[in-house]
């Protein structure tokens, strides 16, 4: 009682923002550090080019033709991927979420399993699914623009299902049923009574799969050959090839912009979902009416299913028979290369020091972004908060590697050799992720319940721990699974940072893929289905984790 | 019940195994905080601290015998780190010129040697050359004195003979014939971006069309020919004579690569280099400015100048050593048949308007 009180007068509310910012130190710190820090010094490097400012030479990039074709391709790649895992994904999201039949929970696994697959094995698992020779090699796709497309639907398909699904699976049936009662068809109920009600979750989803669509990286860089690159695969060869920091750094200041903009965008999506009454719905059997959605669910499937089965076919076979010798020469060491099984222990070390990174730096950006606001001003520096650890998912990695390398060199901040540099870099990506899937289980959370406890004489501590950490501790598992699961396959960054002698799986099977040559190749694909394998067991478990009533992603 | 049970075993399970991952992560940051150990500290001038270490910094497709390195060890006293840059090795070495990435670079070629040494990549040092080496110095102003060169070897069109004898089709000679409909979808090259050969091959053609280049190029690409990303993706991916699974009897390598391809029933190569298609490629090393060791790497790079070293480079690195007189093997004297006139360019013109060469071959040829 005493606390609302205080909150009504106006110095102590310059206090609260004051503790809210001493607070927020820790993870701006590391977010300024590792983060702001490295893209501002490459983007420096660009502008500055002479220690002036000069944006001229940085503007003249956009002259060149294939910036251009860069610029359009990348739009219009986004916008189709992100069309077409709408198309998929929403029937997918009703049918695993909505509707009740055998197999379900595998249904849900396979749909998301693709997300967490490192991307330069889902590059390869379509480059070898439509090279010359391959299941798919007759259709003529290899080195097509549609490749690239079909491995966007491929991985993004699991954050449509995440994020509609969930909505749509606590969905009140009633108004739909009152709608057909009086005589509506079932698509005028979807779009007049359903997408409504489910528009904030759709939009929130189709911005952030157009956002993953728009900076692919590893997927482009394997798939797009010379002819088709994103914003994100041109800055990178505009830095590594052309050595043209300026066009690089005004590539990254156009990708920043945008993606600010989306996010923002995203941001109104999701505050602006309004109230919709939620309840548990026992999801019913499917009816005849839902043979259009399965069938696009059968479309779902088969992308995510054949790409697999051609990587574990290829994977056992070498000389054209099937065979295990791809798979016992991941123990050892050809070429100059590491043995893979090294390289997946590097892997899972340098995952698992992302994890607790990016698990501990989440938690304190959720609890900081979700604590009941008091004031307009507290409201919007939350909000400024949240958007600012949701960066990372929409910077170029490529900058942000190479930001590493120009800018942590010096001491007190040589870091170039630390062990703990890539986890870093890995636990900034996986950031975003962690706090979305905290911030709305914690935001769930009503904030009466804390004010009753503290005021039967908890302290914040006991509050914390009998409120929060009760609501939180499986949802925070979930996140950490789902860190652990894409710091394995963060591929972008690493490939930068990586120590030469120690390379992470991702970076290892890119370089076999480099040398090329039938050996390296059947070794490449065993090891995509080594860490396939990995990561779909650490996502059983974190699907394991998940009842009824803890809140999707 | 058991329901419950098994419930709980699972969800308890899940802490365990998270908890452990957060145990042993932290665990980690300690352990492997400095897995080398000691031995990096910098030594103004004179001799080399024994036991310090010597890093290489070098391209993807560095591959000396481990017997090679570990001479140089036992000769020295010191320790050789290798650092592999799997892409842009001129590129790197340029971004990180303040704060290198070790003390020599190796495998900088005559291609970008004068954009590295125009930003200042390299430190003074010139290992005592051997006979022969210095008609491999980069010619004119772009001579330094700052790097040594190690290698050479001609990059040139190859072609499948037994593709062509079975499709009844006459090769190829000149980069003209390339643009043939004959030879319509069957030439492989790495592009000038990604590879370092195919940089030499875009000069190649510079040279022979003049202001004319981008035409050419558009006329070759308009003739199917497939660009890849490096020269492995060329010759081991899509040659009919390299990996195996390729499908195209033309490829842009090197004047060497025949020596690869001798069928052992006839003796005789199953592929040739058009020997009037060719530019030269000679690899430097040099130490690098602002390396922790510099006494250290002087050393290495005259190591790399030594008999032992370049009579490895050939089997190793496919490429001829600098050094007359070095022992070549035997399939190279039949072989590798080395072109009589090449195609040439000038160092510092190629480094004033590199980028934009690169930009306007990479607007033509990915149109």
């Amino acid at each position: 009682m005493a606390r609302r009180h205080h909150a009504l007068t106006p110095r102590p509310r310059v206090g609260r923002s004051l503790a809210l910012l001493g607070l927020a130190a820790g993870p701006l710190l590391v977010l300024g550090v590792f983060f702001l820090l490295p893209v501002s010094g490459m983007l420096g490097l660009g502008l500055w080019p002479d220690g002036s400012f000069d944006a001229s030479g940085a503007l003249a990039v956009l002259h060149h033709e294939r910036t251009l074709r860069v610029l359009w391709f990348t739009v219009w790649s986004a916008a189709a991927g992100t069309a077409l895992t709408l198309l998929l994904g929403l029937p997918a999201a009703y049918v695993a979420y909505r509707l009740r039949f055998p197999g379900r929970r595998l249904l849900r696994l396979v749909l998301v399993l693709p997300f967490v697959l490192p991307t330069v094995v889902v590059g390869l698992t379509f480059d070898n699914l439509l090279a010359d020779g391959g299941v798919l090699g007759g259709l003529g796709l290899h080195d097509s623009p549609l490749a690239i497309i079909a491995a966007l639907v491929f991985f993004n398909l699991a954050v449509v299902v995440r994020t509609v699904g969930p909505a749509w699976e606590s969905l009140d049936p009633r108004p739909a049923e009152a709608a057909a009662a009086l005589g509506a068809g079932p698509l005028r109920v979807l779009r007049d009574v359903t997408f409504p009600a489910l528009r904030g979750s759709v939009v929130s989803a189709a911005s952030v799969v157009f956002l993953f669509c728009a900076t692919a990286f590893g997927l482009v860089l394997v798939l797009g050959g010379l002819r088709y690159a994103t914003v994100e695969t041109e800055i990178y060869l505009l830095t590594t090839e052309l050595f043209d920091l300026r066009g690089a750094a005004a590539l990254s200041l156009l990708q920043l912009l945008v993606v600010v903009v989306l996010l923002a965008l995203a941001h109104r999506a999701r505050a602006h979902a309004g109230p919709v009454d939620r309840r548990p719905v026992t999801p019913r059997r499917p009816r005849p009416a839902d043979v259009p959605a399965f069938a696009l669910v059968g479309a779902a499937v088969a992308l995510i299913v054949v790409p697999l089965a051609a990587l574990v076919a290829g994977a056992l076979r070498s000389d054209g028979h099937w065979s295990l010798a791809n798979v016992r020469a991941l123990r050892t060491v050809g070429d100059g290369q590491i043995a893979v099984t090294t390289a997946l222990r590097n892997s899972v070390l340098t995952a698992l020091d992302a994890t607790w990174l990016a698990v501990g730096l989440g938690l304190a950006i959720a609890l900081l972004v979700t604590r009941r606001s008091h004031g307009p001003v507290e409201r919007r520096m939350r909000a400024v908060l949240d958007g600012l650890f949701m960066l990372p998912l929409g910077v170029s990695a490529v900058t942000l590697g190479f930001g590493f390398l120009v800018t942590l060199d010096e001491p007190p901040l040589d870091l170039r050799t630390s062990p703990l540099l890539v986890p870093i870099a890995q636990a900034l990506v996986a950031l975003p992720l962690v706090v979305r899937t905290l911030v709305p289980v914690l935001a769930g959370i009503d904030d009466r319940q804390r004010q009753a406890a503290a005021s039967l004489g908890a302290g914040p501590l006991r509050v914390l721990a009998t409120i929060d950490v009760a609501v939180v501790w499986k949802p925070l598992l979930a996140a950490a699974g789902f860190a652990f699961a894409v710091s394995l396959g963060e591929f972008g960054a690493t490939s930068f940072l990586v120590r030469e002698d120690a390379p992470t799986l991702p970076v290892l099977i890119y370089r076999l893929l480099s040398h090329p040559g039938a050996h390296h190749y059947g070794i490449a694909l065993a090891a995509s289905l080594v860490l396939a394998g990995l990561t779909a067991l650490v996502l059983l478990l974190v699907e394991r984790l998940r009842v009824p009533g803890v809140g999707g992603f | 019940m058991p329901r419950l049970a098994r419930r709980l075993t699972l969800s308890s399970c899940a802490v365990l195994t998270v908890t452990s991952l957060v145990l042993s992560g932290c665990s980690l940051a300690g352990k492997e905080k400095n897995p080398q150990g000691t031995g990096t500290e910098s030594v103004p001038t004179g001799a080399p601290t024994p036991g310090s270490t010597v890093t290489l910094v070098t391209h993807g497709d560095f591959a000396l015998p481990d017997e090679v390195l570990a001479k140089f060890e036992s000769d020295t006293g010191l320790k050789l780190k290798v650092r592999k840059v799997e892409d842009g090795l001129p590129t790197q070495l340029a971004l990180t010129k303040d704060h290198p990435l070790g003390d020599v670079a190796y495998g900088v070629d005559n291609g970008s040697a004068a954009f590295d040494l125009q930003q200042g990549v390299f430190a003074d040092y010139q290992a005592e050359l051997p006979d022969g080496a210095s008609a491999y110095l980069l010619k004119g102003a772009a001579d330094k004195k700052m790097l040594t060169p190690i290698d050479h070897g001609a990059v040139c069109v190859n072609v499948d003979l037994t593709w062509f004898q079975q499709h009844k089709v006459e090769p190829p000679e000149t980069l003209e014939d390339l643009t043939l409909p004959k030879y319509k979808d069957i030439l492989a090259l790495p592009g000038a971006t990604g590879s370092t050969t195919g940089l030499l091959f875009l000069l190649a053609t510079m040279d022979q069309f003049g202001d004319k280049w981008p035409d050419y190029w558009s006329r070759l690409v308009a003739n199917g020919a497939d660009i890849t990303k490096e020269w492995s993706d060329a010759y081991e991916g899509d040659f009919t004579a390299g990996g195996g699974s390729g499908k195209r009897p033309m490829v842009v390598s090197y004047d060497t690569s025949p020596a690869f391809t001798v069928d052992k029933a006839t003796g005789e190569s199953t592929t040739a280099a058009l020997l009037d298609t060719c530019i030269q490629q000679v690899e430097y090393a040099g130490v690098l400015a602002n390396a922790d060791n510099p006494a250290g790497a002087r050393e290495l790079v005259d190591f790399l100048v030594s008999p032992e070293v370049q009579a490895a480079l050939p089997d190793s690195m496919y490429m001829f050593p600098v050094a007359t007189g070095t022992p070549l093997p035997d399939a190279w004297a039949r072989h590798a048949h080395q072109p009589s006139r090449v195609y040439t360019f000038d160092a510092d013109e190629l480094a004033e308007h590199r980028q934009e060469w690169l930009a306007e071959w990479r607007d033509v040829t990915t149109r």
